[in-house]
């Protein structure tokens, strides 16, 4: 195999694995999983997911560094939220503030032990998966509570609909898609301008435009799926936005390169004057902070919470990063690679479930997909090195 | 004295245990030893001796088959036979036992499960005989003179304890050759004398033993038989009672080599104005606040001026600088700094950055880059704001000065995009350079700067501290190479044990006077 398309497996071998296994399910599946309502439902299924992924990252990049309490947190936002709202009838806009709050409280108080006490992060975050859930079964006095409030509701769980527009077809699904996919093809053009006016190196064009040609007629494809739906959900808005910004955060300021460069060698990170307690407390003050608005958006999905919400969610989190291309050793990952990593795992469950087979196995079917990813990832590595 | 065993036509032949022969090492890019003879007796005490990198440590790790038979050429010759020695356990199988300087003991376990580590006593059920370990132990203990429980764990001893335990455990391995790698660097006088009248003493019994060391009255005090190495090569082997064994006659075949152009010249043009001045500058080690790395150092650098720090490993020269830079090292610190006459308190590296400093690590893999990542990303990291509007990476602009950077610097590499940890030595070491050039300090400190690179880069680094000087900066350099020194700085400040043992402008300096300032002082 020549070297460029050795390159381009080693860079895109998740990417392709996820197109291998989406084709295997649509096959598998007769095509139902490409109906528009699942579609739409692969992503709202893993919003969650992919929002404490985004989370988890930064935690593995200072060094393989994981959170296990976010499914604790989870159940105690979530907790707090339902018990305010259906029990004491809060403002439900204040509730989400003061659930954010909490998330960062939590996170400041795990951030604080892990990045100023240097306690491992296991262990106060598995302090903190005890903690947390016992407050949050305190508050819910080991009851399931429903939310029924809509207002707080239709913030995570309704669909955009404009009338006039999104009547019998949900246009405005297809006008946004427009939008981003002319905006992608078009950011592209503009970087390679400014290159070409400074001077500086280029990638090929082809590989320029192929890329983003591909992602536009993605986005294409995808939103005209959901307008064939119920729209474009409220909920995707969410993750989006949030998987855009830490996605903007790590790969394009210098804040986000310092996760990189602790996981990569703390000592040299620290001597070249990054104070490197401040990143592992913020690492985790973040992840507070995600896990708390995943609580959210969890029991606004579900509709209840109970003392069980959220159990080992953290795995899933932790699972995506790490089939996504992250290292158990820090210093490495994407959110783009995180992100492919959980709809890689949710497209599985999906597909899984369509053909009516049972958790026992998804289960089965998630491990193994995690250890062969990582296996490979070491392996490839090795050779390269 | 070495027992003289046969006679063969009128010549005396000595009774060698062992003898090594024609032995050459190479690591990518640096000879370490160089055809290096090594002969020892049965029964004697034979020094090592030779300045940092001079190869005494890489001889030994030959010998001990730390570097497997095949990774060297010569012959390793060991009670007559020839030996090819795979790994560790292959030459202890021998009586062959190193100690080394960083004792290889684990600090919550008792003396007896250390000294059986990985050669358990089982009984017939094969479970581990506690009963008989510790009585072993406490046998081995009784013969150094060890009285301790077995059961005492090894962090609640002293350092010379603790070496008296490796020693115990040499013997528990029938040991016939006792290597001791700097065995008294870490102890105070009285527990050093201790154990060098320990080794005279198992000397009578018949043991043979190779101490490798810095401090030369010991040598004198203890050694039959002293080989000096330089340079990865041996130069000569001086006996007791026939050739003159005195401090002078040591240290001159330890310097005792010519200067030649390895060094680009350059006009001494040191400035007026001081840029760095620190005053009575005193550190504690991080983990033992008692123990005082740093004792009361004073010491300045001029615009335009290289200074240098001589000294041996250990003397508290990488710690001051490190201390300095934002009290990356150390504890208690006190002392005060002053950068262009202004006193500062730099409390982090990012403190000593902003303040036009960069301390350039001697150990570029632990503390200087970040081997997985690329060029670019090391080259910007210690002052990414120069990339940055708003703390957004203007990429673009970040790989255009990488390059900028990777050429000045003459980096031999396929692209910036590089990880840093795939290039050689050298193209490393200009690597990590470029990173605190792109920093733009005003006051470069170099510690080892030439450390393990081939003599190209050496030059090329050498040609950027002139560079650097010439436009007004000032260079403080730390270094084990004295010829280095003389050849580079202006003045050069000598350090021993933590103390600064003098100071010499380098027309006066030579190899002789700097050696002997470390010597008086330690």
């Amino acid at each position: 195999m020549n070297v460029k398309a050795k390159d381009f497996l080693t860079k895109y071998t998740m990417v392709l694995a996820l197109v291998v296994v989406f084709a295997l399910f649509c096959f598998l599946t007769n095509g139902r999983l490409l109906y528009a309502q699942n579609m739409s439902n692969l992503l709202l299924q893993n919003g969650y997911v992919l929002v404490l992924a985004c989370g988890m990252l930064l935690c593995i990049l200072t060094g393989g560094n994981i959170d296990l309490s976010v499914g604790s947190v989870i159940c105690l936002v979530g907790g707090v939220a339902a018990v305010l709202i259906s029990n004491m009838g809060f403002n439900p806009f204040l509730t989400i503030l003061l659930c954010l709050a909490i998330g960062i409280a939590v996170g400041v108080w795990q951030g604080y032990w892990i990045g100023y006490v240097r306690i491992p992060p296991f262990i106060t975050t598995l302090a903190g998966m005890f903690i947390f859930r016992g407050f949050g079964r305190l508050v819910l006095d080991n009851k399931t509570v429903s939310i029924q409030n809509k207002a707080f509701l239709n913030v995570f769980t309704s669909y955009v609909k404009i009338p006039g527009l999104d009547d019998n077809v949900c246009y405005s699904a297809i006008i946004v898609g427009v939008l981003a996919a002319v905006y992608v093809l078009f950011s592209t053009i503009n970087s390679r301008r400014n290159k070409a006016k400074k001077g500086y190196r280029q990638n090929s064009a082809v590989a320029d435009f192929g890329r983003s040609i591909i992602i536009a007629a993605v986005i294409l494809w995808y939103c005209y799926l959901l307008s064939q739906y119920k729209g474009i959900p409220v909920m995707m808005i969410w993750v989006v936005a949030i998987c855009l910004i830490y996605n903007f955060i790590t790969s394009k300021t210098a804040f986000g390169r310092y996760f990189y460069a602790i996981g990569g060698n703390e000592k040299a990170t620290k001597l070249s004057g990054i104070d490197t307690n401040k990143i592992y407390f913020i690492a985790y003050a973040n992840m507070g902070l995600l896990a708390g608005l995943s609580g959210l958006l969890c029991a606004a999905r579900v509709g209840s919470v109970n003392g069980n919400s959220g159990t080992s969610f953290e795995m899933d989190a932790i699972g995506s990063c790490f089939i996504g291309g992250a290292s158990a050793y820090g210093g490495v990952g994407t959110v783009g690679g995180v992100v492919i990593g959980a709809l890689l795992l949710g497209v599985i469950n999906m597909g899984m479930s369509i053909m009516g087979i049972g958790d026992s196995w998804q289960y089965v079917v998630k491990g193994a997909v995690l250890l062969v990813a990582v296996v490979f990832d070491v392996v490839s590595n090795r050779k390269t090195s | 004295m070495p027992r003289l065993i046969f006679e063969r036509g009128g010549i005396i032949l000595a009774d060698n245990i062992l003898v090594m022969e024609h032995i050459t090492k190479e690591f990518p890019g640096v000879k370490a030893l160089d055809n290096v003879n090594l002969e020892v007796q049965r029964g004697e005490i034979h020094a090592l001796i030779g300045e940092n990198g001079a190869g005494k440590s890489t001889l030994m790790n030959v010998l001990s088959g730390q570097y497997p038979y095949g990774s060297y050429t010569g012959t390793v010759t060991y009670e007559g036979k020839e030996c090819h020695f795979k790994k560790l356990s292959d030459s202890e199988a021998e009586g062959i036992v190193i100690i080394h300087q960083e004792l290889a003991l684990i600090p919550l376990l008792s003396i007896g499960e250390n000294m059986f580590l990985g050669n358990e006593i089982k009984n017939s059920l094969g479970y581990i005989d506690w009963d008989k370990t510790y009585s072993e132990a406490e046998k081995h203990m009784a013969q150094v003179g060890l009285h301790e429980s077995a059961q005492t764990l090894i962090k609640d001893i002293g350092t010379g304890k603790q070496q008296l335990v490796e020693i115990a455990k040499a013997f528990s391995k029938k040991v016939k050759l006792l290597i001791l790698d700097e065995p008294t660097s870490s102890l105070n006088d009285e527990d050093a004398k201790m154990l060098l009248d320990l080794l005279m003493e198992f000397k009578k019994n018949g043991l043979t033993s190779i101490i490798i060391t810095h401090k030369l009255n010991e040598i004198i005090y203890c050694a039959d038989r002293v080989t000096i190495l330089r340079d990865g090569s041996t130069i000569e082997t001086l006996t007791k009672g026939v050739d003159d064994l005195s401090e002078d006659r040591i240290i001159k075949g330890m310097v005792g080599r010519s200067m030649d152009d390895r060094y680009p010249a350059r006009e001494h043009h040191v400035g007026n104005e001081v840029l760095l001045e620190a005053k009575n500058w005193t550190v504690h080690h991080p983990l033992y606040s008692e123990k005082i790395v740093d004792d009361n150092i004073s010491f300045n650098v001029h615009k335009g001026e290289v200074i240098g720090f001589s000294g041996l490993q250990g003397a508290g020269r990488t710690e001051l600088a490190m201390s300095i830079f934002g009290k990356s090292y150390g504890t208690e610190i006190s002392g005060e700094l002053f950068i262009k006459g202004q006193k500062v308190d730099l409390k982090d590296p990012r403190a000593a950055i902003q303040h036009g400093l960069a301390y350039v690590t001697e150990d570029r893999k632990t503390n200087g880059l970040i081997l997985d990542e690329s060029i670019r990303f090391n080259t910007t990291l210690a002052r990414i704001s120069k990339v940055c509007k708003n703390g957004i990476i203007d990429v673009d602009h970040e790989v255009h000065e990488a390059e900028q950077i990777t050429k000045e610097m003459g980096t031999k590499t396929p692209s910036n995009e590089q990880k840093v940890g795939n290039l050689s030595g050298g193209n490393q070491q200009k690597a990590l350079l470029g990173k605190w050039m792109f920093a733009e300090p005003e006051i470069l400190i170099l510690d080892e700067p030439t450390r393990g690179i081939d003599v190209g880069a050496k030059y090329d680094i050498y040609c950027l501290i002139n560079e650097m000087v010439a436009n007004g900066k000032a260079v403080i350099m730390i270094s084990s190479e004295m010829p280095e020194l003389l050849g580079m700085c202006d003045r050069i400040y000598v350090m021993s044990e933590g103390k600064l043992a003098g100071e010499l402008d380098v027309k006066e300096a030579t190899q002789e006077k700097i050696m002997s300032l470390i010597m008086q002082n330690s």
